[in-house]
């Protein structure tokens, strides 16, 4: 029994449509079985709260008097770069910039306690950030200088922008060498002493809709506390990643580049991060709402812990030198164990993605969504598939040789 | 048999001093060195837990304090800012004596302060600052 996006927002305005989040339907279907339960349910909601590092907001922070034009000038926030390369009161914050020479990062391993993402994640949290700006001043945009306070509230837009967000699946860090190292999963320390994992697994948005068979450009989702929309694909969007029997990617896959209205978000769902010996990031709150139009995207979100797998990659070596391959495939479910097992060895695992905080979106977009208050809405651009044939690609590095022409003139 | 779990500051005047001699000779007392680091010519710090009975316990304390080292109970100086955390798990794995440890099946994370040893391997690996050290 097909159902419709349209049928489903009806009984949701009605307050009649049924829900259930990605971890109740696993027990749903162990009960029911998926015909029924495809029948039976509406929507089943996902929900993943880590890191994302693409992500940034973009700002438009009206006019002083007499003007200034920030584009092409330069701007801290809190001390933090941010991008002048637009229109003259217009800005963009990326989420890994850092204070030039802060001296919490000059020393071994550094820090990295403040960054771009801390910015956002004061300004969510509603509180004073200090934008320092100076211009070259033109005649319609005389001023140079600004030195000014100012807060989300004050501003005309600020826009959550992140071009990748969402990653379906990711690897499972270790490190194989003999020293500490810092890396953006985390301490990893030397002889595969432990491991790291950075996924909401079976709560994942889309772990739980594996060939993006619901969501695509227009698609509404819970972002950072409000509503927010899926602009489509993010970077490095891997469709053809190679996959398991059940469909699910076996590492890293699917991405999405998702917006919302900053000034509507929470910084409970938009948290800074500092990773220490690597930088700063934000930690981004995404729910994505899975309407269940058929039996076979119920199936798929019926995917539990233990048929997710991810890939053991050495972060020591293999990664930064882009070799392939892992070190071997382990489940969620034996990650969350606590303990895994690599090449005989048994290693202790983390996780960095907030599993607690995945269930607590998931549980909030339900209330959303049965109260009446969140509708779904219908992708009108879908995200492109195994069928696109689209595949991550390296840097194909062409190194410049003259001078001339590093420069721009021709040779 | 009384125990204690301490931090001893040592400022630079008293490095040298054969402190943890004392109260194992003088004051009968077993002490488990937990932590340690001292440089010469620099301030101190030892974490220890001292054991015995309780009269000797209460007679090293008061030695320690004559002493002019600065002595803190060990159970304040890590604090969980339980509003910052995200309860991840990241700093679970790294924590040496479980005084870390999360629920398995709805994952949540609590921090026994009890267990704790300050060796502040968690204040690194927590991306949030939710764990700190209060000196």
């Amino acid at each position: 029994m097909a159902k419709t996006i349209r049928e489903i927002n009806e009984k949701i305005q009605q307050g009649k449509a049924i829900v259930f989040d990605a971890e109740e339907i696993i027990e749903l279907v162990k009960q029911k079985g998926h015909k029924t339960a495809a029948a039976e349910v509406d929507v089943v909601t996902t929900g993943t709260f880590a890191p994302m590092c693409s992500s940034g907001a973009y700002f438009n922070i009206g006019h002083s008097n007499p003007r200034i034009k920030l584009g092409g000038g330069r701007v801290t926030i809190n001390e933090v770069p941010a991008y002048t390369g637009f229109a003259a009161v217009d800005l963009f914050l990326g989420a890994t910039a850092l204070p030039e020479d802060d001296p919490r990062n000059r020393i071994y391993p550094g820090r990295f306690a403040y960054g771009g993402a801390h910015v956002i994640e004061d300004l969510a949290a509603g509180k004073d950030v200090r934008l320092a700006a100076q211009a070259y001043g033109t005649d319609c945009y005389p001023r140079r200088r600004l030195d000014t306070w100012i807060r989300l509230e004050d501003m005309n837009e600020a826009v959550l922008f992140n071009m990748r967000n969402a990653y379906q699946n990711y690897n499972v860090a270790v490190n194989l060498s003999n020293r500490v190292i810092h890396t953006y999963m985390g301490v990893l320390q030397p002889r595969m002493k432990n491991a790291t994992y950075c996924s909401a697994g079976q709560l994942s948005p889309l772990l739980n809709d594996p060939y993006y068979r619901t969501i695509g450009m227009g698609s509404a989702i819970f972002l950072g506390g409000g509503t927010g929309y899926v602009v489509g694909s993010g970077t490095q969007h891997n469709p053809t990643a190679l996959r398991g029997e059940n469909g699910v990617p076996r590492m890293g896959a699917g991405t999405l580049c998702v917006m919302g209205d900053l000034k509507k978000m929470s910084s409970r769902w938009l948290r800074g991060a500092s990773f220490t010996g690597y930088g700063t990031t934000l930690a981004v709150g995404i729910g994505v709402p899975i309407p269940i139009l058929n039996e076979e995207i119920l199936r798929f979100t019926a995917v539990a812990d233990a048929d997710l797998v991810a890939q053991v990659v050495d972060y020591s070596d293999s990664y930064p030198n882009c070799i392939p391959g892992s070190l071997g495939e382990v489940s969620y479910a034996e990650l969350k164990s606590g303990s895994i097992t690599v090449n005989g060895k048994k290693v202790k695992t983390a996780g960095l993605s907030s599993y607690v905080r995945a269930k607590e979106i998931a549980t909030t977009l339900k209330e959303w969504i049965q109260s009446g208050s969140f509708l779904l809405t219908e992708p009108c651009v879908p995200l492109p598939s195994v069928d696109s044939g689209m595949q991550f690609r390296p840097l194909r590095e062409r190194p410049v040789e003259h001078q001339a022409a590093a420069i721009g003139l021709q040779v | 048999m009384a125990s204690k779990r301490l931090i001893l500051n040592f400022p630079a005047h008293l490095v040298d001093q054969p402190v943890t001699y004392q109260l194992i000779k003088k004051f009968d007392l077993r002490v488990n060195i937990l932590r340690a680091r001292i440089t010469p010519r620099e301030e101190g710090r030892l974490v220890v837990e001292v054991s015995g009975r309780k009269s000797n316990l209460e007679a090293g304390l008061r030695y320690l304090a004559e002493s002019g080292l600065a002595v803190q109970p060990l159970a304040q100086e890590v604090n969980w800012r339980q509003e910052r955390c995200i309860e991840c798990s990241a700093c679970v794995s790294i924590c040496p004596t479980g005084a870390l440890s999360v629920e398995r099946s709805a994952m949540h994370v609590s921090f026994l302060s009890d267990k704790c040893i300050a060796c502040e391997l968690c204040v690194n690996a927590c991306p949030y600052k939710a764990m700190e050290i209060v000196f």
